[in-house]
C-alpha cells in the first residue's frame, strides 16, 4: 500500500509483491487495489477496476468516496453482484435492483469520475 | 450535508457515521462507539421484538463499526435471523455480516447452513444468488462439505436461471479451489463442457472460468472444450466492435471472455484437428492485425482492453511454440510496445519478451530490440521495469552479444537499486562465465563485480572464480596478475582480499619473476589488509602465507615472524590460532620435500553445476528457474556432482587434517629412526575429524611412535600361513594379508556387518557405517578358546602411500590414556594387554577418505594376538606359547562412499552423454558366477551404494544405478549400468565416471559381486 501511494501517476500500475502482483488504480484520492496471480492478466484487471468504478458510479451518480463510506454495504452489495470468489460475474453495466431504488443528490466535494474526464 | 441515501436508507446508521466522523480524536471515537454498543445491546436484549428494519439497521452499525478494527462480540445471532427474513434488504445485510464476521468455526454454523440450505432450494433466483455468493464468500472447508455436493446440480439443470447458473459456477470454482477434494466429479462435469455453448454469455464466462481450473487436474476430461473454444473466441473475435451490446466494452467485443478462452486454451498444447487449428491460427492472425488498427476510442480503457487480448495472444502464441511466423510477429508487436508510451505495456512487454527469447524461432528476433532493452535499463524510472529489462537482457544473452550486455549490467549496476543487486551480480557472474571466450575477459568482469558491489558478491559467485581459475591452466597467470593490480587499490573490498589471497597463494609464483610483484611484494601486499579483515578472511590469509612460504622459500622468515606474533598465536579466535600455531610447526619442522607436497597447488575442481546458477534458482523459486534453464543453455553443468556447495575450508585452504597428513606422509626430520609406516598408528589430531583431540605439544601419536621403538623380535611362528612377516617382522613390514584376505573382503562390497574373520581360535566381527567421505567402523574380537590370550595387539597399518589417500584414525586400545583396554584388565601395562576367554571385545575405527584414488585393496590391517607377555613385534600372537599373527584386509572399499543419488530418465541419459570419453567408461563382461537372480542382483546392487533408477533403461532387464562418492576432496559422479544375459549367463558391466581410475576400480570390486 505505502508503494502504491508513492508510486507517480506516469508509473506503471502493476507492483510485485512476493508471488502475486498488486494491480492499483487511482481515482481522485481513491485507490483501489487488486491482488491476482502471476499469470491473471494485469491489463484486464485494470479494466475489472474501472468497471467497479463504473458501477458505483452508476448505483450512486457522481460516485465520492464519502458515498462509499456512508453506504458501505452498497459498495459491498455491488462488488458482490460483479464479482465472485474473485472472478468477473457481471461485465454488464446494469445496476442492481436495490442501487436503482437509489437516487441521491449528490453535493460531495468531489466527483471523481468527472476529475478522470469519464462522467 | 454528506450523501445520505433515502429510500430505504438507513437514517439511524447515516447519523452514527457522521458522528464518527465528526469525531475529533480517537478517544472520542471510542466514546462514541461504545455509548452505540451499550444501546444496540440493550435493543437486542430488551424484552420488545425488534422489526426487520431495526436489526437490519442494528447489525449494519456492528459491521460498520467492525470495519473501523474494533471486536464485535454479539450480535451474530440477530444475524442468523435476517438470514430467514423474506425482505431482500435485510437478508442481504444478514448475509454481508456472516460473509464478513462470521468465522468458519463458529457454533452458529449449523444455524447458518440451514438458512442457506433453504434459500438455495428457494427456487427463487435472487435469493439462491444471495446463497451461492454467501457460500463462495466464505468458501471454508465446512461450507464445502456442506454444499459441494448440491451446486453442481444447480449449475447444470435445465431449469436454473442464468444468473443462478452462473452464480453456481464461479460458487463451484471458489469451493474447488480452496478445497478440490470436496468437488465431485461425476458426469456433470461433461455438460459443463457444454455451457460454453450457451447462448447467455455470463454463463459462457463463468463456465470458462471453472473449467479452465478443472482442467488443469484432469485434462482429458475436459478435452472437448477445445474446440468450442476455439469456435467461441473465432466468434468473438471476428465479429463488429458493437454486435454484442451489452458485452462491449469499450467497442472491444467481450474482453473478459476472449481472455479467458485464450486462457483456457494454454491448457493444451496446439490442437490437433487441423481444422480447429486453423481457425485458431486464422484467429490469432486477427487479433495481431487488429492491433495494427487505428484504436476506436482515444479512451485507456479502449486500449487496455484490446491489449489485454493481444498480450494473452501473444502468450498463447508463446505457449505452443510451433508458429515460427507467429512467433516473430509476436515479438515485432511487443518491439513497438517497447517504446510505448503507456509505462504499463512497456513493463508488460518487456515480461513477455523475456519468454519469447527463449523460443528458438524468436530468439534472433528478439535479439534485434537489445538497444531499446539496454535504454530501458538506463532510463526507465520504475525500479521493476528496470528489473525486467534485466531479466530480458540476461534471457537474450548469447555469445554473439554477451560481451555487449556484460558490460552494460556492470555499468548499470553502479547505480542499480540496492533490492536488486545481489540478483544483477549473479546474472553477470552467470553470463560471464557461459559465454567467455577468453577467461581473462572473465576475470576482469568477476573482479569488475566485487569492485563495484562487492558487498553483493555472495559466497558463490568468489568460490565459483576460484574454481574456474584453479581449473584453467592458461588464466593463472593473468589472474594472478590481475588480483594483484587489483589489490593494489587503497580501498578494496574484503571479497577481493578473499579472492586475491587464494589466487596469489595457489599462483604468486607466475608473477613473481616481475621486480614489481616479486614474493616479498606480494605479502606486504596482502599482509596490510590483514588487520582490517574479518576472520574468516584472516583465516584464509594464514593459508596463503604457509603457501607463500612454499612457493617463495625467501619470505619464510618475514611470514615465520608474523605467525610468531602474540596477535597470531594467542588469538582469541580458535580457528585462527590454530591455524597460526599448526602452519608455525609445519613451516619449522617440515622439510622442503614435505612442505611441497603438503602445499601442493590445489587440485582442480570437479566440474558440477554452477553454484551460482543454483543461487539464482533458488532466489528466483522454481518457476523462474525453467525460463533461466531453458534449452539453448549449454550442458555443460554435471549435476550429478551439483548441489552441494563447496564450504570455506575445502575451497579456501587445505584443512588442518590435511596438512597434518601430510606431516605423517613424511616423518619429520627430527625421528629420522622412525619407521615409515609407525605414522599410520596415529591418533588423529585434526581439529574437524568426529573423534578429533586438537592436540597441541607432544601428542599422542609422538608418544604412541615412541613406545614403538623396536627391540629385535624372537622368531615367532605365524599362525596363518604367511611365513613372511614371521621371518622379517620389522615393525615397518607388517606382514602381507593372509591369502584369503581378497576373497574375505569380497564379502563386504556390498554389505556393511558380518563376521570378517574366524579359525577355530579367534573371530572377528565388523560393523561399519558410512556417511559422505567418513566411516565408522567396530571390530568385535572373539576369543573361541577357554584360555586367554596374553597380549593380544590389533594394529592398523597401510601399505605403500595409501596414507596419503585414506586417513584411518584408530583410538588405539594401545595410546596410553584411552581406557578401553585397560578397564578390562585395570592395573595391566597395556603391552601386556590380555583378550580373556570367550569374550567379544569392540574397537572403534574412523575413516576419512581424502581422495579419490583409492585403491583400497592394498590397505591391510594387522591382528597381532600375542600370548606370553610383552614381546614387542606386534605382528606376531602365541597360542599355546607360539606367537601368533594375523593380517587381514579391512573391508573400506571406495563404494562405501557411495551416495545414492535419484534422477529421471532424462537425466540419466545427459549425464551418460556427458561422460563419454574413452577414460571414463570402465565395461566389464564376466560370466555369472551366482545364480542369476533379479531380486538379489538388486539387492547387490542397493549394497553396492548406488540408487537403482527404474524406467530408465527400455530394456527392464538391466539395471541402471547412480551415485555420488564423497571424498574430502571432491565429489565424483558415477552412473552404472548391469546387462545381464541369462541365455548365456553373463553379465556386462558398465561404469562411467568423471574420474578415470575410479570408474575402473568401480567396475573391478562389482563384477566380482554376480
Amino acid at each position: 500500500m505505502q508503494v502504491a501511494l508513492a508510486h507517480k501517476p506516469k508509473m506503471h500500475s502493476f507492483l510485485e509483491w512476493r508471488d502475486l502482483k498488486v494491480v492499483y488504480k487511482r481515482y481522485a484520492n481513491l485507490y483501489f487495489c487488486c491482488t491476482i496471480e502471476g499469470q491473471d492478466n494485469e491489463l484486464m484487471t485494470l479494466e475489472l477496476i474501472h468497471r467497479y468504478v463504473e458501477l458505483l458510479d452508476k448505483s450512486f451518480g457522481n460516485v465520492c468516496e464519502l458515498d462509499i463510506i456512508f453506504n458501505f454495504e452498497k459498495g459491498y452489495f455491488i462488488l458482490d453482484e460483479f464479482l465472485m470468489g474473485g472472478d468477473i460475474k457481471k461485465s454488464v453495466l446494469r445496476a442492481t435492483e436495490q442501487a436503482d431504488l437509489l437516487q441521491e443528490e449528490d453535493e460531495s466535494p468531489c466527483s471523481v469520475l468527472e476529475e478522470m474526464g469519464l462522467a | 450535508m454528506p450523501a445520505v441515501s433515502k429510500g430505504d436508507g438507513m437514517r439511524g446508521l447515516a447519523v452514527f457515521i457522521s458522528d464518527i466522523r465528526n469525531c475529533k480524536s480517537k478517544e472520542a471515537e471510542i466514546k462514541r462507539i461504545n455509548k452505540e454498543l451499550a444501546n444496540i445491546r440493550s435493543k437486542f436484549k430488551g424484552d420488545k421484538a425488534l422489526d426487520g428494519y431495526s436489526k437490519k439497521k442494528y447489525v449494519c452499525k456492528l459491521l460498520f463499526i467492525f470495519l473501523l478494527g474494533h471486536d464485535i462480540d454479539f450480535g451474530h445471532m440477530e444475524a442468523v435471523n435476517l438470514l430467514s427474513s423474506n425482505k431482500y434488504t435485510e437478508k442481504q445485510i444478514g448475509y454481508l455480516f456472516i460473509s464478513v464476521l462470521v468465522n468458519s468455526n463458529s457454533e452458529l454454523i449449523r444455524l447458518i447452513n440451514n438458512a442457506i440450505k433453504n434459500d438455495l432450494a428457494s427456487r427463487n433466483p435472487t435469493f439462491m444468488c444471495l446463497a451461492l455468493h454467501c457460500i463462495a464468500n466464505v468458501g471454508s472447508r465446512e461450507m464445502g462439505e456442506a454444499f459441494a455436493a448440491d451446486i453442481p446440480r444447480i449449475l447444470v439443470a435445465g431449469d436454473s436461471m442464468d444468473s443462478v447458473k452462473q452464480s453456481a459456477a464461479l460458487c463451484l470454482l471458489r469451493l474447488y479451489k480452496a478445497s478440490p477434494d470436496l468437488v465431485p466429479m461425476g458426469e456433470w462435469t461433461a455438460r459443463v463442457v457444454h455451457l460454453l455453448n450457451d447462448q447467455h454469455m455470463g454463463v459462457v464466462t463463468a463456465a470458462v472460468s471453472l473449467i479452465t481450473c478443472l482442467c488443469k487436474k484432469n485434462p482429458d476430461d475436459f478435452k472437448t472444450c477445445i474446440s468450442l473454444a476455439v469456435s467461441r473466441l473465432s466468434r468473438i473475435v471476428s465479429s463488429a466492435s458493437t454486435d454484442l451490446q451489452d458485452y462491449t466494452y469499450y467497442f472491444v467485443p467481450a474482453p473478459w471472455l476472449s481472455v479467458k478462452l485464450l486462457r483456457l486454451l494454454q491448457c493444451y498444447p496446439p490442437p490437433e484437428d487441423a481444422a480447429v487449428k486453423g481457425r485458431l491460427v486464422e484467429c490469432l492472425e486477427t487479433v495481431l492485425n487488429k492491433a495494427q488498427e487505428p484504436p476506436k476510442s482515444k479512451k485507456v480503457q479502449h486500449s487496455n482492453a484490446k491489449n489485454a487480448i493481444l498480450f494473452e495472444t501473444i502468450s498463447l502464441i508463446i505457449h505452443y511454440d510451433s508458429e515460427p511466423n507467429l512467433l516473430v510477429r509476436a515479438c515485432n508487436q511487443l518491439g513497438q510496445f517497447l517504446q510505448h508510451r503507456e509505462t504499463n505495456l512497456r513493463y508488460l512487454a518487456l515480461e513477455s519478451m523475456c519468454t519469447l527469447a527463449s523460443s528458438e524461432f524468436s530468439h534472433e528476433a528478439v535479439k534485434t530490440h537489445i538497444d531499446t532493452v539496454i535504454n530501458a535499463l538506463k532510463t526507465e524510472r520504475d525500479v521493476s521495469v528496470r528489473q525486467r529489462a534485466a531479466d530480458l537482457l540476461y534471457a537474450m544473452c548469447d555469445r554473439s552479444n554477451a560481451k555487449q550486455i556484460v558490460s552494460e549490467m556492470l555499468r548499470y549496476l553502479e547505480t542499480a537499486d540496492y533490492a536488486i543487486r545481489e540478483e544483477i551480480v549473479l546474472k553477470v557472474a552467470i553470463l560471464a562465465e557461459k559465454y567467455a571466450v577468453d577467461y581473462s575477459w572473465y576475470v576482469d568482469t568477476i573482479l569488475n563485480l566485487i569492485r563495484i558491489a562487492g558487498d553483493y558478491v555472495s559466497e558463490e559467485v568468489w568460490y565459483r572464480v576460484l574454481q574456474i581459475v584453479t581449473n584453467r591452466d592458461d588464466v593463472q597467470g593473468y589472474a594472478a596478475k590481475t588480483v594483484f593490480e587489483a589489490l593494489q587499490a587503497p580501498a578494496c573490498h574484503e571479497n577481493m582480499v578473499k579472492v586475491g589471497g587464494y589466487i596469489l597463494g595457489e599462483f604468486g609464483n607466475l608473477i613473481a619473476g616481475d621486480p614489481r610483484s616479486s614474493p616479498p611484494v606480494q605479502f606486504s601486499l596482502l599482509h596490510s589488509k590483514f588487520h582490517l579483515c574479518s576472520v574468516a578472511t584472516r583465516a584464509l590469509l594464514l593459508s596463503t602465507y604457509i603457501k607463500f612460504i612454499n612457493l617463495f622459500p625467501e619470505t619464510k622468515a618475514t611470514i615465520q615472524g608474523v605467525l610468531r606474533a602474540g596477535s597470531q598465536l594467542r588469538n582469541a579466535d580458535v580457528e585462527l590460532q590454530q591455524r597460526a600455531v599448526e602452519y608455525l610447526t609445519l613451516s619449522s619442522v617440515a622439510s622442503t620435500d614435505v612442505l611441497a607436497t603438503v602445499l601442493e597447488e590445489m587440485p582442480p575442481f570437479p566440474e558440477r553445476e554452477s553454484s551460482i546458477l543454483a543461487k539464482l534458482k533458488r532466489k528466483k523459486g522454481p518457476g523462474a528457474a525453467s525460463a533461466l534453464d531453458d534449452g539453448r543453455r549449454d550442458a555443460s553443468s554435471n549435476d550429478i556432482n551439483g548441489g552441494v556447495e563447496p564450504t570455506p575450508s575445502t575451497v579456501s585452504t587445505p584443512s588442518p587434517s590435511a596438512d597434518l597428513l601430510g606431516l605423517r606422509a613424511a616423518p619429520p626430520p627430527a625421528a629420522p629412526q622412525a619407521p615409515a609406516g609407525a605414522g599410520n598408528l596415529l591418533v588423529d589430531v585434526s581439529s574437524d575429524g568426529p573423534v578429533a583431540q586438537p592436540g597441541l605439544g607432544p601428542t599422542p601419536e609422538e608418544a604412541f611412535l615412541s613406545e614403538l621403538e623396536p627391540p629385535a623380535p624372537e622368531s615367532p611362528m605365524a599362525l596363518l600361513a604367511d611365513p613372511a612377516p614371521a621371518a622379517d617382522p620389522g615393525p615397518e613390514d607388517f606382514g602381507s594379508p593372509i591369502p584369503e584376505a581378497d576373497e574375505l573382503l569380497n564379502k563386504f562390497v556390498c554389505k556393511n556387518n558380518g563376521v570378517l574373520f574366524e579359525n577355530q581360535l579367534l573371530q572377528i566381527g565388523v560393523k561399519s557405517e558410512f556417511r559422505q567421505n567418513l566411516g565408522r567402523m567396530y571390530l568385535f574380537y572373539g576369543n573361541k578358546t577357554s584360555v586367554q590370550f596374553q597380549s593380544f595387539t590389533p594394529t592398523v597399518v597401510h601399505p605403500g602411500d595409501l596414507q596419503t589417500h585414506i586417513l584411518l584414525a584408530w583410538p588405539s586400545p594401545l595410546a596410553p590414556g584411552l581406557p578401553s583396554w585397560d578397564e578390562m584388565d585395570p592395573g595391566r601395562d597395556p603391552s601386556s594387554a590380555l583378550l580373556p576367554e570367550s569374550l567379544s571385545v569392540p574397537a572403534t575405527l574412523t575413516v576419512f577418505v581424502l581422495d579419490h584414488i583409492i585403491e583400497h585393496r592394498g590397505h591391510s590391517v594387522q591382528f597381532a594376538d600375542e600370548a606370553e607377555g610383552g614381546q614387542r613385534p606386534l605382528s606376531h600372537a602365541r597360542y599355546g606359547g607360539a606367537p601368533q599373527s594375523l593380517t587381514l584386509k579391512l573391508p573400506v572399499t571406495i563404494n562405501k562412499f557411495f551416495q545414492p543419488t535419484e534422477m529421471a530418465a532424462q537425466d540419466f541419459f545427459q549425464r551418460w552423454k556427458q561422460l563419454s570419453l574413452p577414460q571414463q567408461e570402465a565395461q566389464k563382461i564376466f560370466k555369472a558366477t551366482h545364480p542369476m537372480d533379479a531380486e538379489v542382483t538388486k539387492a547387490k546392487l542397493l549394497g553396492f551404494g548406488s540408487a537403482l533408477l527404474d524406467n530408465v533403461d527400455p530394456n527392464p532387464e538391466n539395471f541402471v544405478g547412480a551415485g555420488i562418492i564423497q571424498t574430502k576432496a571432491l565429489q565424483v559422479g558415477c552412473l552404472l549400468r548391469l546387462e545381464p544375459n541369462a541365455q548365456a549367463q553373463m553379465y556386462r558391466l558398465t561404469l562411467r565416471t568423471s574420474k578415470e581410475p575410479v570408474s575402473r576400480h568401480l567396475c573391478e570390486l562389482l563384477a566380482q559381486q554376480f
